[in-house]
Formats: C-alpha cells, sequence, structure tokens
C-alpha cells in the first residue's frame, strides 16, 4: 500500500486538510514510522495531478495546510481497485532461517543450536510484543496479532524442523 | 491474610526450585533431569512438544506427584521431606491451580467453586464467599456468581478456575494448558484476566503450554524436550 492509497482511502470518508491527513495516517497506517510533513504535501500535490482528489476550500491564511481536499470519482475507482486486488502471499521460499539450518549441516555443525538460538530470539519479539499489545487499543492489538501469528507460524516451523534433523543431516551430505 | 495481596512482587529471590527431576512410568521415562526454578512474583513459561515432560515437570513442583530423582524446594522447605498431610496444606494454602478441563464442580455455582479453597480450608463461608465475591467483579464474572459450570461458556468457566486458583492469595499458580480448549479470543482473555490478577496480587505463575502465543504472556520461559529441560534465567 502506498500512502497515496492510504490518503485516498482517508478522503474518502470525508474531506480533510493536510493536517488531518498526516495524523489519521500516522494512527491507522504508519506503525512506528509516522509521515513527514514534505511527504504529505507532495502526496497531495501528485493525487491532484493525477485528478483523484481537488481541492474544494481554502482558507484565509496562507500555506499549504489551508487547503480541504476531496476525493474525485477517479480515486474512489482507485481505492475500489486497490481493495479488489488480493495481496500475493509471501512463498518464504528463500528463508534464511532454512539457510542457516542448511549451513549448520554442511558444516557439521549444530542445526538443533541454531534453531534453539532462533526460537529464543523469537519468543523474545512475542513478549514484546505482547506487552505493547497489552497496553494499546484495539488497533494496536491486532496489529500485533498480525506480527505475533507470523512469529508463531516460524516456530512452528522451528519445531517440526528440529524433529527432521536427523533425517535431514543425512540428505545434505549426500 | 487476604484473598490475592500477599504481594511478593518486585523480590527476585528463588522462590520454587526444582532441580535434576526423574519420572518414570513404567517403561516411559517423562523426566530425564529436568530443572524449574521460579523467582517469586514472575510468570514463566513451560514449553515443549506432546509428550516432551512438562506437564510431569509441573506436577512434580507442585508436590502432586512425587518425582522418582530429584528436589524440589519450595521457599526452604524440601516438599519430599513433608508428609501427605503437610504437603497437602502447602498445596491447598500457597499455590493455586488452572487446569485445562473438568476443573469445576458441576453441581456448586460460579461462586461456591471460587470459594471451595477457603471453604475446605475451614474459612466461614460468609467470608469465602465475600473473597470470592470480590475476586469475581475483577475478573468480570459479577453476573455470573449464581450459575452452573455447565451454564458458562468455556471461556467464562476459565475465569471461574483463574479467580478459584487465586481466592486463597497463593504464591505461586500452576496452570496446565489453561487456553488449551478455548478459541483464540477467549484464550487471550482468559490470559489477559489470569496474567493480570497474579501480577497485581504478587503471585508467580508457572504457565505450561505447547503455544508460543500463549507463552509470550511469561516474563521468561523454558522448553522442556525429552523429558530434559533449558533454563532460561535472562529476562530480555
Amino acid at each position: 500500500m502506498t500512502i497515496a492509497t492510504a490518503f485516498l482511502a482517508l478522503l474518502e470518508g470525508q474531506p480533510q486538510h493536510g493536517y488531518d491527513l498526516k495524523r489519521a495516517y500516522d494512527q491507522h497506517f504508519a506503525g512506528d514510522r509516522p509521515l513527514h510533513y514534505g511527504q504529505v504535501y507532495t502526496t497531495l500535490a501528485k493525487l491532484l495531478r493525477h485528478g483523484l482528489v481537488t481541492v474544494d476550500g481554502v482558507g484565509g491564511d496562507s500555506g499549504p495546510d489551508r487547503k480541504r481536499y476531496t476525493i474525485t470519482d477517479a480515486g474512489v475507482t482507485d481505492v475500489q481497485r486497490w481493495l479488489d486486488e488480493p495481496e500475493k502471499p509471501d512463498q518464504y521460499l528463500q528463508s534464511d532461517l532454512y539457510a542457516k539450518v542448511i549451513g549448520a549441516l554442511l558444516t557439521g555443525r549444530s542445526a538443533a543450536a541454531v534453531l534453539d538460538v532462533q526460537r529464543e530470539e523469537h519468543l523474545v519479539a512475542m513478549r514484546e510484543l505482547t506487552r505493547r499489545k497489552q497496553a494499546g487499543d484495539l488497533a494496536d492489538r491486532i496489529i500485533c496479532d498480525h506480527a505475533l501469528f507470523h512469529l508463531d507460524a516460524d516456530l512452528r516451523w522451528l519445531e517440526h524442523t528440529a524433529t527432521l534433523l536427523d533425517d535431514l543431516a543425512v540428505q545434505v551430505r549426500r | 491474610m487476604t484473598a490475592g495481596v500477599r504481594a511478593e512482587g518486585g523480590s527476585m529471590s528463588t522462590l520454587l526450585d526444582a532441580q535434576g527431576l526423574h519420572k518414570a512410568y513404567g517403561p516411559t521415562t517423562a523426566l530425564a533431569g529436568a530443572d524449574l526454578r521460579v523467582r517469586a512474583g514472575e510468570i514463566v513459561s513451560v514449553m515443549g512438544p506432546s509428550g516432551s515432560g512438562k506437564s510431569t515437570l509441573l506436577h512434580c513442583a507442585a508436590g502432586l506427584t512425587r518425582p522418582d530423582a530429584g528436589h524440589v524446594g519450595y521457599d526452604g522447605q524440601e516438599l519430599s521431606m513433608l508428609d501427605d498431610v503437610r504437603r497437602s496444606a502447602l498445596r491447598r494454602r500457597e499455590f493455586g491451580f488452572v487446569f485445562q478441563f473438568g476443573q469445576l464442580v458441576p453441581e456448586l455455582t460460579a461462586l461456591q467453586n471460587v470459594a471451595l479453597p477457603l471453604r475446605l480450608d475451614g474459612v466461614s463461608r460468609r467470608t469465602a464467599e465475600r473473597r470470592a465475591t470480590g475476586l469475581m467483579d475483577r475478573l468480570g464474572l459479577a453476573d455470573k456468581a449464581r450459575s452452573r459450570p455447565g451454564e458458562l461458556s468455556g471461556g467464562q468457566q476459565q475465569r471461574v478456575a483463574v479467580a478459584r486458583a487465586l481466592v486463597t492469595g497463593p504464591r505461586v499458580i500452576f496452570a496446565d494448558e489453561p487456553t488449551g480448549a478455548l478459541d483464540s479470543v477467549a484464550g487471550e482473555q482468559v490470559m489477559e484476566m489470569l496474567t493480570t490478577a497474579a501480577r497485581e496480587a504478587g503471585a508467580a505463575v508457572v504457565l505450561v503450554t505447547h503455544d508460543a502465543r500463549v507463552a509470550a504472556y511469561a516474563d521468561r520461559g523454558i522448553v522442556v524436550r525429552d523429558g530434559r529441560s533449558s533454563e532460561r534465567m535472562g529476562v530480555r
């Protein structure tokens, strides 16, 4: 998702000034990376250029933040196209974790130790996310859940792989 | 002692120290040298694959099962040196338990179930039910006091079990797969309430689970595999 697409989704709800768009973007989409004001106004300029938003009002003061932006029909179509297009699932076929397991087996080192170290690292990250989730609102909880489910999937793979290491070692060294 | 407020939180002394535990059931080895140390007020997860020995470790550490070898120290006492009566009394007063299934008495109301450990310890009905009511309010169960377990959802039943585990003001709560029979949302509610209530009460928690998302509520964790444990005392 681009910043421009997020702005269009926010503007479909209601016309907004640049400052309000930044605040709403930071709340819903930014995670730990809030927007710079420069990004807000370059993005809005691009949306204007492409006819996806218009300026429907300008306040008394001069300056970019006095403009209120409204989504156009073309902008609404863009939002619909974005929502209709499924995200491509990552196939995880170039996993660094897998590469380390194979690297350990190829070099006669302990792949189990590699998995143990990684398991602990994952659990530390999951504990941090759980603390953050407990302190947050529902939106925070859901974004933390997304990360937690992915880390949990990694851990299941680690456990599964740990049970197959002996067979895998034979195959790798063949 | 006031229920749930015997606070030891903040102390970093080892409260429960199980070392070198061995246990076999006939030809099957369940524990082959497992350790578990729990400091006052901390939450420790015990993870491991099915059949790894993690539940046996919990049972031995809680004095429910006698290990074949090794020792379990609790607050300066060696559990194996206590006779059954004293061990049972220590369990009732110092420990709370939450299991996966079937821990509530179906004929009793939720309130009576929560008050039960206090009643078994000779506390008057009035006092026991007053303490139980206070805990049930904190765990969002105020309107379920008169319900029987069969009338409650799985998540509500586990919250009743959490309240019952906390009602005596235990210093350690042993929880064996407390969310194992629940869906993900109900499981999270139970974990939130268990860990929040335990921290408020200053109780330590030993949390046995196969689920990493449940284990992530702990301060630290150990892994049990083939009856051996990996102690990882560092909190990061």
